[in-house]
């Protein structure tokens, strides 16, 4: 499927925190690939460890008491266990991150352009006047009116919308190969997720970039991403295109999220078919699948952990298709 | 349904005064009936003013100017005294569940202390007897265990403590409920949990809603009737279904246009707003709209588009409305 | 601007008489603080004492009797004390005034420097023993009484090891004025600013501890991480540069009232004829003019410390400068 090879490459990547004398798993086993100008959504509820997965790969978890194994290879060199030093020169240069928050992810003291001008030169050697010419000509590129003029303003003095992009600006300042958004639009009006959603969805034919989309909302990955993880209490439920995942989810859990999603256009359900429960947490996780307790299908063979097995594009862990009994296809009122 | 209207708005401005002597008209002239049994849906970006409205409804803050006849009553001058016999008839559900129940209190008492405090039907103060009764009744309604009344709010996830919440304003059998994103915090399997019970909750025991939100799809589930708010004023207000499917304001169909949909389309051409939402300290001129608004013209931003009726249960505030001849 | 300056005036003026109305009336309602009786001196004659209560216009109105303070103290500044006959009051704070600015501004940037510092290496090396050590060193430092670390350091000082190759350099007990020689005067204060400054440093490390403690879980310090800073650089112009905006807003609060007689102890301590100890005298006389006019002058330096933190404010933090 993909002719080159992936940017990132992340296998059986597992964190644990240590907490009251007890390893908690957040994360177990997760593999994924992002392959070259691809944009691949993680999505699951909050606790499902998409962000821990994120901020895992970028090097951020460092409290004491966690535990990481399994490999991730950007372009070949392994982030897992790679001496601070070295990661520092990656973050920020080969893989940007951009946050939920636009408010508070920038440092409130410091001007939108001084703190773009800072992680540019944090990277190359460039002087001020040259980093600064950069900064306001990435601003024009995503969207800001006014660049030179916003560059001296503080972050407060900016509506949410002009942030975020400043803050996709800031990300882009080194042209990484790789993006990790996280949540890059849970913060914004809906008017204003579509812009950023279509800016961010631009950057892989202007700037070449592979992006990792982190969110809970499966409208924007069905807006955004090329392919989709879904993650429910720390481990994979589901991987594959977002075509075939949209059309045909294959776990029971991920077309339990897409039904519950309210419908926009064609008829009102009387109710929402809703999942009863709530994810449980990680302590409590069950040793086989962890949705079985939600999960309408649930019989004998969900007491093992099912295996991630490929059907079709996707990949699925849940024992139905390979019992022969695959989930039926989405029935959406949306198509017209 | 009964059209009986329960809640009557007219007029209602709130102006904040700002440092260096602004204002932010939070709410410019909004006027708006809510019929028994109904369900009202109030959407809008943020600094729209629908979390304004919806607390001024219930006089929770007070309005710089207007009316609010509620049951027949001109609720809008009363004081907070007179108030109080009124107050168990409207109730409100808060968005941030965690935020709005004391985490040093059981909720078996969080849910009591309304009863406690406000005499029953008969004007008697109640026994503690009647009180327990009641607390289990209202855990059954909301599909909470009844010994979750002897535990702390922290030992709850959101769409229980979300739960809790709607019980604590059931417990005096209120008839109207203003919801403010109830269920924006909540992760999606949830919400769909909460939008259920809602609907539950109104046809066992009647009840009236005004459901505050920002989700559009949220508020098509559970309205009969929808009032898009922009920069503090209503642009269209009418049934759900005609004005979802049929919008006549622009802003209407932008913010329809804007919801991502879990739905891969290929040729979907979405129509983007430009820029943000301006500061309502400072709006602009004529409909507030034109200045995102791809059907702008010279008009738009020289005159202030009324609430007009199109005969179809349903009004909007533009000049050049959508699909209809103006 | 002018605006502002304008009502920062306004607010100062406003503050000043209010304090000086509270001071006054809170005087002659304090019983046995009759001041004819004072000056008249034990078992005078009622002739005697009608003759003071004339002299001093303590017959006359208590609005009058402010009036013509207020007139005394800040007009014609003639204001004389009621115990030592006399003895003009203003002269007496103008002298006691250098000696207490000297004393507080030298023990100001000693306790700055060293608690930025200590708060800056604890917080880099939080939960190691560096970060454990130099909280214990600061909680000391807050627990050790003031008066009793200054008789130490005389004792060591002045007494025991003066004539040691150490200490021998160390001047007597007293002021020496910077106008007369820097460099005694420097040596005079050196060990009453340390003195000072040791609690200060305890209280500001580790409240700048703490502040950047609760800092780097803000989501700017992860952004300033995810750009690829060095640790010293996310630490230093991320979180320090942000909290300095808490550590300012207590350093201004503190500096002023030391300025305004807070010092009291060290004074004591270190025979430093300051505004704090003129206070303190004032105060066990029951002198009025001197309570008036040290009050006044430690009102006018509060008042004028804040506007100044207000001012670093706007410089440090760009949202107070939008009001927001």
């Amino acid at each position: 499927m993909d002719a080159e090879a992936p940017i990132l490459e992340v296998r059986d990547l597992s964190v644990s925190f240590r907490s009251q004398g007890r390893d908690v798993p957040i994360v177990e086993k997760v593999s994924f690939a992002v392959g070259a100008r691809e944009i691949l959504g993680i999505v699951g509820e909050s606790g499902s460890g998409k962000s821990v997965t994120a901020m895992t790969i970028m090097g951020l978890i460092d409290a004491p008491g966690v535990r990481v194994t399994g490999s991730a290879l950007f372009r070949g060199q392994e982030l897992i266990g790679m001496p601070q030093k070295a990661l520092r020169r990656l973050r920020g240069r080969e893989i940007a991150m951009i946050f939920q928050d636009p408010m508070t992810a920038f440092t409130p003291v410091y001007t939108i352009g001084w703190q773009i001008d800072e992680q540019i030169r944090a990277h190359e050697k460039l002087g001020k006047a040259e980093a600064r010419s950069r900064t306001v000509r990435l601003l024009g590129d995503m969207g800001v009116p006014d660049p030179e003029r916003t560059a001296n303003r503080y972050p407060h003095q900016l509506s949410g919308g002009l942030r975020q992009r400043a803050m996709i600006a800031m990300a882009l300042s080194c042209n990484p190969a790789l993006l990790i958004a996280d949540e890059p639009t849970t913060a914004l009006d809906v008017t204003v997720q579509a812009q950023i959603l279509d800016l961010i969805r631009t950057l892989r034919a202007d700037y070449g970039s592979s992006v990792l989309l982190i969110t809970h909302d499966m409208g924007v990955v069905a807006k955004t991403c090329d392919r989709v993880m879904v993650l429910y209490s720390g481990r994979i439920a589901e991987r594959g295109p977002c075509d075939a995942i949209f059309a045909h989810p294959g776990h029971p859990y991920t077309a339990a999220l897409l039904d519950s999603i309210p419908p926009l256009t064609g008829p009102r359900p009387e109710r929402l078919p809703s999942i009863a429960g709530a994810p449980p947490p990680p302590l409590e996780r069950p040793a086989g699948c962890a949705f079985a307790p939600r999960c309408h299908f649930t019989h004998d063979t969900c007491q093992a952990l099912p295996p991630l097995l490929r059907y079709g594009q996707q990949d699925i862990a849940c024992v139905l298709p390979k019992e022969g009994r695959p989930m039926p296809p989405r029935v959406t009122e949306y198509a017209q | 349904m009964n059209a009986r209207p329960l809640l009557q708005a007219e007029h209602l401005h709130k102006e904040y005064k700002l440092p260096r002597g602004q204002t932010l008209r939070a709410l410019d002239d909004v006027s708006l009936t809510v019929m028994q049994g109904e369900t009202l849906g109030l959407v809008g970006e943020s600094g729209c003013g629908k979390s304004t409205l919806g607390r001024c409804l219930l006089r929770l803050t007070d309005l710089s100017s207007g009316d609010i006849v509620f049951e027949g009553r001109n609720i809008s001058a009363l004081s907070e005294r007179a108030l109080r016999p009124i107050r168990r008839r409207m109730q409100m559900v808060f968005q941030d569940s965690y935020a709005s129940l004391n985490p040093r209190r059981r909720i078996g008492d969080l849910i009591a202390e309304p009863l406690r405090v406000h005499p029953d039907n008969e004007g008697r103060k109640r026994s503690a007897a009647d009180i327990t009764a009641r607390l289990d009744e209202l855990m059954s309604l909301v599909g909470l265990p009844q010994s979750a009344l002897a535990r702390y709010p922290h030992e709850f996830s959101g769409g229980q403590r979300q739960r809790i919440n709607i019980a604590r304003a059931l417990a005096l059998s209120p008839q109207l409920v203003v919801a403010d994103e109830p269920v924006s915090a909540l992760d999606v399997s949830i919400q769909a949990q909460i939008v259920n019970l809602f609907t539950d909750l109104r046809e066992r025991l009647g009840l009236t809603y005004v459901f505050i939100a920002h989700d559009l799809a949220v508020v098509r589930q559970i309205s009969t009737r929808v009032a898009v708010m922009y920069l503090g004023a209503i642009v269209e207000i009418g049934d759900t279904d005609t004005v979802l499917h049929n919008p006549a304001h622009p802003y209407t169909a932008a913010l329809i246009s804007a919801v991502p949909e879990p739905v891969i389309r290929h040729d979907a051409q979405r129509s983007l707003l430009r820029g943000d939402v301006p500061s309502p300290v400072s709006p602009p001129s004529g409909c507030r709209f034109h200045t995102r608004c791809p059907q702008a013209q010279p008009r738009c931003s020289a005159e202030t588009p009324e609430l007009r009726d199109f005969g179809d249960a349903r009004q909007a505030a533009c000049h050049f409305p959508l699909g209809l001849s103006a | 601007m002018a605006a502002a300056l304008l009502r920062r005036l306004g607010q100062t003026l406003f503050v000043l008489f209010g304090i000086s109305v509270l001071v006054f009336l809170v005087f002659f309602a304090t019983p046995g603080a009759d001041p004819t009786a004072r000056i008249a001196g034990k078992n005078a004659s009622p002739e005697t004492m009608a003759k003071v209560r004339h002299e001093y216009g303590f017959d006359r109105p208590l609005p009058v009797q402010y009036a013509t303070m207020m007139k005394k103290l800040f007009i014609t500044r003639d204001l004389a004390s009621y115990v030592d006959r006399g003895e003009l009051v203003v002269p007496e704070i103008i002298e006691a005034a250098p000696v207490t600015l000297s004393l507080a501004t030298g023990g100001a940037v000693i306790w700055v420097l060293a608690s930025v510092t200590m708060g800056t290496l604890a917080a880099a090396f939080r939960g190691t023993w560096i970060d454990r050590g130099l909280m214990i060193a600061g909680l000391i430092g807050i627990s050790i009484p003031v008066f009793w670390l200054g008789q130490v350091a005389n004792l060591i000082t002045q007494a025991r090891y003066h004539d040691s190759w150490l200490f021998s350099w160390v001047p007597g007990l007293g002021y020496v004025p910077f106008t007369e020689s820097p460099v005694g005067w420097f040596k005079v204060l050196i060990i009453p600013w340390i003195v000072l400054a040791v609690l200060f440093i305890g209280i500001y490390g580790r409240v700048l501890r703490a502040d950047l403690v609760a800092v780097s879980g803000e989501d700017f310090m992860r952004t300033a991480r995810a750009k690829g800073l060095s640790p010293a650089r996310v630490l230093l112009r991320h979180g320090l540069r942000t909290s300095m905006i808490t550590f300012v807003s207590l350093f201004g609060l503190d500096f002023a009232q030391l300025i305004g007689g807070g010092a009291l102890l060290t004074e004591v301590v270190f025979g430093l004829q300051g505004v704090g100890r003129l206070t303190y005298q004032a105060l066990s006389n029951l002198d009025l003019p001197l309570i008036m006019a040290s009050v006044m002058y430690s009102a006018v330096f509060v008042v004028l410390a804040n506007a100044v933190v207000d001012v670093i404010y706007v410089f440090l933090d760009p949202r107070v400068r939008d009001g927001r």
